[in-house]
C-alpha cells in the first residue's frame, strides 16, 4: 500500500495517466493558439480544442457549441450568476438558490445581493435535499434565475434536479445546475434535467486543474449571458482569454474515460464505499450517517463521530488524507453550514468526517480506513470527558455548558 | 495546518490521561468549554497539604486543545494551589508553539486551571457542604 491513502477525492482527484498522456504533445509540439486561423499550428490547436468540446458534450448529452470553457467551476458559476442577472434585470431581480450550495454560488448571491438583487436561500430536509415544492413556492414574478447544485461537495446527496427543471421550465425561468461533483460520477443529461446552465470542471473527474466548463443553452430557450471577462471574443463571446489547449485536450479525454467507465466504476466504487461504512458503524457506537441513505454519489460517505472532535480525529490517522467538517479545519472556525443546515448540531458538525473514494481507490485501502478510524475513535473517546459523561448517564444536553 | 513537534507529541503520547475520583474532598475538578464549540476540558487536581500531587485530564477537541490540556497536567503537579494560579495560557502557547487560529486552546486550558483550583478551594472551604460542586451541573 502507498501513502498516504487518497480518501479525499471530492477536494480533487490525481491525474488519469490516460489523460496526462494525451496533454503532453499540447505543450512543446503541438503549442498553437486555438484563435489563429492562419497557419498549421492554430489550426490543430483548433482541431483539438473542438474534439475535446465534443467528448465533453457528449457526456452531457449537449451540442459542442453549447460548451463555453473557464478557468473551474467556480468561475463558471460566477459566469452564470453574474452573467444571467445582469442579461435579464429587465425582467426582475430575484434569485433562488439553496444553503447547502458550494461556496462558488453563495459568495456570488452575496456579491449580487450587494447590487440589489433578491436571494432566496431555501432550506433542505434532514437528509439533505431541496423540495422541488418548496422552489416552486419561492417564485415570483420577478424570478430570473434558479441555480440548485445537483450533488452536494461535503454529503454527496443527489438533489431532485429533473423535478426543479421542470418547474423552471414550466414558469419561463432560467435554471443552473452547479454539477462539479456529479459529472463523470452519475450520468448527467442536460436534456432529461431541463437544467439552462451547468457548471462542471476537469480536475473532479482525474483530468487537469485550471479548466472548468459552463454549458449554455443554445435552443429552447437560447441564454444570453453578459460576459465576466472582456477581450477577443472567444467562447462565443462569453468567455474571452486564449485556450489552455493541453488542459482543454486533458478535460476532453477525462470525460470520454468517464463515459466509458461510469457503469462499472461507479458500481466498484459504490460498493467499496459501503464495505467501508458497515466495517466502520459494524465496529463503533454512536456513528451517524450524514445526508440521504441512498440518495447519494457512489462515493461519497459523511459520518459524525459522536464524543470526538474532526480535526483531532484526522491527526489520528494523519496517513489517511480526509476532510472534516470541524470548525478546526476550516479557516472561519465554524462548523459546516451543510451540516448545519441539515439540522445536524454543532457538537457533531465538529464530529464529521468526509471519505470520498475514486477511480484509484482499492479494497486494501478501504478495509486499511476503516480499520484506523475505528482505532482512532476509540482512542479519543477514552481521552473524551463527553464521552465518559454519557456513559455515566449524564444526558449532554440538560449540561449548563459554558459557551466561549 | 502543521502541528508543532510537542503538540504531535502530546496527542501521541497524552500525560496523565484520566480522571480523579471527583466527589474525593481532596480533588478539584474544573470543566470548561462547551461540545457546540467543539473543545470541552475536564481538568482534575489532587491537593494534598497545599501541594497539587496528582493532576489528570479529559479533553474534547483538536490536537492543540489535548495538547493544552496535557501539558498543563504537567505544569500542575507538585505546585502549590497559589503557584497554580500563575500558570498563563501564554506560557502554554510558548511552550507549545500555537499558531494564532489556536491561541483559545490555551485559553480553554488556563481557564480548566482555575476552575479545577476553584472547585478545590470550595470544597475545602470550612464548612462546604460535602458533594456540592462547581462541576458542570444538570439544569
Amino acid at each position: 500500500m502507498k501513502f498516504p491513502i487518497f480518501m479525499d477525492n471530492h477536494s480533487t482527484t490525481p491525474m488519469d495517466p490516460r489523460v496526462l498522456e494525451a496533454m503532453l504533445p499540447y505543450f512543446i509540439e503541438k503549442f498553437g493558439n486555438a484563435a489563429s486561423r492562419n497557419h498549421q499550428l492554430g489550426w490543430e490547436a483548433e482541431e483539438a480544442v473542438e474534439n475535446a468540446r465534443k467528448q465533453i458534450a457528449k457526456l452531457i448529452n449537449c451540442d459542442a457549441k453549447e460548451i463555453v470553457f473557464t478557468s473551474g467551476a467556480t468561475e463558471s458559476d460566477n459566469l452564470a450568476l453574474k452573467g444571467v442577472v445582469e442579461m435579464y434585470k429587465e425582467k426582475g431581480d430575484h434569485v433562488i438558490t439553496c444553503m447547502t450550495e458550494h461556496r462558488a454560488v453563495l459568495d456570488t448571491c452575496k456579491a449580487l445581493e450587494k447590487r440589489g438583487i433578491k436571494v432566496t436561500y431555501l432550506p433542505v430536509a434532514k437528509d439533505g435535499l431541496v423540495s422541488p415544492d418548496d422552489v416552486r413556492k419561492a417564485i415570483t414574478d420577478k424570478t430570473i434565475l434558479i441555480s440548485i447544485m445537483m450533488a452536494n461537495n461535503e454529503i454527496g446527496v443527489i438533489h431532485p434536479v429533473a423535478e426543479i427543471g421542470k418547474i423552471a421550465k414550466e414558469k419561463g425561468i432560467l435554471f443552473h445546475c452547479d454539477a462539479t461533483q456529479a459529472v463523470g460520477k452519475i450520468p448527467v443529461d442536460v436534456e432529461a434535467l431541463k437544467v439552462d446552465l451547468m457548471s462542471f470542471t476537469a480536475h473532479k473527474i482525474y483530468g487537469p486543474k485550471g479548466v472548468g466548463a459552463l454549458y449554455v443553452r443554445k435552443k429552447g430557450p437560447r441564454v444570453r449571458l453578459v460576459p465576466q471577462i472582456d477581450g477577443g471574443g472567444h467562447e462565443r463571446g462569453m468567455r474571452s482569454g486564449t485556450l489552455p489547449v493541453p488542459l482543454i485536450v486533458g478535460f476532453g479525454k477525462a470525460c470520454e474515460l468517464c463515459q466509458q467507465e461510469m457503469p462499472t466504476e461507479s458500481k466498484r466504487i459504490a460498493a467499496m464505499r459501503d464495505r467501508l461504512q458497515v466495517q466502520i458503524m459494524e465496529n463503533l457506537d454512536e456513528c451517524y450517517l450524514n445526508g440521504h441513505q441512498t440518495q447519494r454519489l457512489p462515493h461519497n460517505l459523511n459520518i459524525s463521530f459522536a464524543y470526538v472532535e474532526g480535526e483531532a480525529l484526522l491527526m489520528g490517522v494523519k496517513e489517511i488524507a480526509l476532510s472534516s467538517g470541524s470548525a478546526c479545519t476550516s479557516a472561519t472556525l465554524e462548523p459546516s453550514y451543510v451540516l448545519r443546515a441539515l439540522g445536524v448540531g454543532s457538537d457533531l458538525a465538529h464530529s464529521s468526517i468526509r471519505f470520498g473514494l475514486g477511480r484509484f481507490t482499492t479494497e486494501e485501502e478501504v478495509d486499511y480506513t476503516a480499520k484506523r478510524m475505528v482505532e482512532a475513535v476509540k482512542r479519543l473517546r477514552e481521552m473524551s470527558p463527553l464521552y465518559e459523561m454519557a456513559k455515566e448517564g449524564i444526558d449532554l444536553k440538560s449540561v449548563q455548558w459554558a459557551v466561549h | 495546518m502543521a502541528y508543532s513537534e510537542k503538540v504531535i507529541d502530546h496527542y501521541n503520547n497524552p500525560r496523565n490521561m484520566g480522571s480523579l475520583p471527583k466527589d474525593d474532598k481532596s480533588v478539584g475538578t474544573g470543566i470548561v468549554g462547551a461540545p457546540e464549540c467543539g473543545d470541552v476540558m475536564k481538568l482534575q487536581i489532587k491537593v494534598e497539604n497545599d501541594r497539587i500531587v496528582d493532576a489528570k485530564f479529559k479533553t474534547f477537541g483538536c490536537g492543540s486543545a489535548i495538547a493544552s490540556s496535557s501539558l498543563a497536567t504537567e505544569w500542575l503537579k507538585g505546585r502549590t494551589v497559589d503557584e497554580a494560579y500563575k500558570i498563563k495560557n501564554t506560557d502554554i502557547v510558548q511552550e507549545l508553539n500555537l499558531p494564532p487560529v489556536k491561541i483559545h486552546c490555551s485559553v480553554l486550558a488556563e481557564d480548566a486551571i482555575k476552575a479545577a483550583l476553584e472547585d478545590y478551594k470550595k470544597k475545602a472551604a470550612p464548612g462546604a457542604a460535602q458533594g456540592e460542586r462547581a462541576v458542570a451541573q444538570a439544569k
